[in-house]
């Protein structure tokens, strides 16, 4: 699938928003996406009969940093019906690097969005379950950005025995359920 | 009843952990907790040289370490906008199904001996033995060869190469039909694995399973066939679909998948000539053979360049998937024109597999978790990276 016709059909599904195609090295359709219609434009590439991208094969960040605009996601996208393969990117500031989910488009996306959290501190609005996935929960900062430091000196913590009664334990799982819903 | 199973459970396949609600011995809720094995590999591929980033990716995913590096210098060369030799194609996609067999045996040996059937492990590993021992002749390593480079491999085939992968298919192709004895008619095993664990074909794709977990499952998504890469569309054999969707469906999957893998492997090894190009001829890539570097000035020359600096590529960025044992594989790497990689991100099957693990688990009983697990065939340093 090429991008004019790609841009052309979400065009017709989200008027207003200005999709551009970009260039790329490896001959993949590549478009960029304006920040404030992924969510409508995710619902339109999976629902259009003529796009039916139902597959999101891959969802990550990229860090620009020192340069702005500093982030780019990228949406890896597959059509099986279509046999096709497309790469849609979406461009943040760093002072907004915050994006609607599309969890609830693709249910896939839950744990990669909480993974680009995780390490770039992007924040995906309207996430279902919005936790670090990789790193402990109580990690300081964004280990993949630019700017985080490689070599950290830092004496570990070992961890305590376990100080919870049976109860307090069900509690606290009990809280970790429900705030997951 | 709260039940916390793992991190260190033998059935978790690495340091997954789970806490499971159970109401009597059904499971009620499920949630998986990962990041137990998460080493920053992606962050340390970005201070590595290109070249050097190759040992680190066959570690994320280890029991398919020369998937790994194969999708890795797919993808560098891609940018590098490399022509590869047909020669090095074909040992690539030879290696590629090798270990596509390699990692399916691992998995069918753990497997079986998870649901009860110890024997089918110990022979399962008898016969891995051997592809690992052609490992060993590749390149000296038995896990991870590191024997793929960008621009093609290390060096050619070892003598004897031809015949040891011979002699392997020879043999695997009867010992497989024992394999299927000792399980596909086991009423134990029918027993244990039919109807468990069931994915529908709109929750695999919605879920973004890929390979045989989503081939049980109905979806015939093969990136061989939808986007061949190595020449696939040149080889002939089929990629066997099941609709049924659960543990029983893709064991069947696996099993069919390892006998159209040694077909290819024997279309591959008469393509295969026992001497020949073994790398692009580009003398910013590739080092000259030892030989030269020992009594040539020019030679030593690139030699140290090479392993000195590395070379630079250019900046853009590409994807180029492979069909991994586990599904669609691949490594997003972004280049700013320098000699290290600016962002390396590795497309981890395991890790969506994981996540679909709620969905599979969740209404059934305890003792299927196990089974369930095992079928998914999750490779923890796959997940965590």
């Amino acid at each position: 699938m090429d991008a004019s016709a790609l841009i052309a059909s979400l065009q017709d599904a989200v008027p207003g928003a200005q999709f551009e195609a970009a260039s790329s090295i490896d001959l993949q359709t590549t478009i960029y996406a304006p920040r404030d219609a992924v969510a409508e434009s995710a619902r339109a590439l999976r629902d259009r009969p003529e796009l039916a991208f139902t597959l999101l094969a891959e969802l990550t960040a990229v860090d620009f940093w020192p340069t702005e605009p500093r982030f780019e996601l990228v949406y890896i996208l597959v059509s099986i019906v279509h046999r096709a393969r497309i790469r849609v990117k979406v461009r943040l500031n760093a002072d907004a690097a915050r994006v609607a989910t599309v969890s609830g488009v693709w249910p896939a996306a839950n744990w990669l969005e909480r993974e680009v959290w995780d390490l770039y501190g992007i924040v995906f609005d309207g996430h279902p379950d919005p936790r670090r996935l990789l790193m402990p929960e109580d990690w300081e900062g964004y280990p993949l950005r630019k700017d985080y430091p490689v070599q950290i000196r830092k004496t570990p913590e070992y961890s305590q025995p376990l100080q919870v009664t049976a109860d307090e334990f069900r509690q606290n799982v009990e809280r970790d359920r429900l705030t997951r819903r | 009843m709260t039940v916390n199973m793992g991190p260190q459970h033998p059935s978790t396949h690495g340091v997954l952990r789970l806490v499971l609600e159970l109401d009597g011995e059904t499971v009620r809720s499920c949630a998986p907790t990962i990041g137990y094995l998460h080493t920053g590999i992606e962050k340390t591929a970005e201070q590595k040289k290109w070249q050097q980033v190759i040992p680190l990716v066959e570690r994320m995913d280890y029991l398919s370490a020369q998937s790994n590096s194969l999708a890795f210098c797919l993808s560098v060369e891609k940018l590098l906008g490399l022509q590869i030799p047909e020669r090095v194609t074909s040992i690539r996609l030879l290696i590629a199904e090798l270990q596509r067999i390699n990692s399916h045996l691992v998995w069918l040996g753990t497997h079986g001996m998870e649901v009860g059937a110890v024997s089918v492990m110990l022979y399962c590993f008898r016969e891995r033995e051997l592809l690992l021992n052609i490992n060993e002749m590749l390149a000296g390593f038995r896990l991870f060869p590191s024997y793929m480079r960008v621009g093609g491999l290390r060096e050619d085939l070892p003598r004897g190469f031809h015949a040891a992968v011979t002699a392997f298919l020879d043999r695997f192709g009867p010992k497989l039909d024992e394999y299927e004895d000792l399980l596909t008619k086991n009423e134990i095993y029918l027993k244990r694995t039919r109807g468990v664990g069931v994915v529908s074909r709109d929750d695999a794709v919605a879920l973004s399973l890929v390979g045989p977990i989503a081939r049980s499952a109905g979806v015939d998504y093969d990136v061989r066939k939808y986007f061949p890469y190595l020449g696939y569309d040149t080889y002939e054999f089929t990629v066997p679909i099941e609709t049924a969707g659960d543990v029983y469906a893709r064991y069947k999957v696996r099993v069919a998948e390892m006998r159209e893998s040694a077909k290819i492997c024997r279309q591959a090894l008469q393509r295969i000539s026992p001497a020949g190009a073994y790398a692009v001829d580009d003398p910013r890539i590739t080092p000259p053979p030892k030989d030269r570097v020992y009594t040539e000035m020019e030679a030593l020359i690139q030699h140290f360049l090479i392993y000195s600096q590395g070379f630079t590529v250019p900046r853009g960025e590409a994807y180029v998937p492979v069909e991994g044992p586990r599904g669609e594989q691949g490594y997003y790497v972004v280049s700013d024109g320098t000699n290290r990689p600016w962002r390396v991100k590795s497309r981890a099957p395991s890790l969506l597999a994981c996540q679909a693990l709620e969905r599979l688990i969740v209404g059934g009983l305890i003792a299927d978790v196990i089974a369930v697990i095992g079928s998914i065939d999750v490779v923890m340093g796959d997940v965590d990276r």
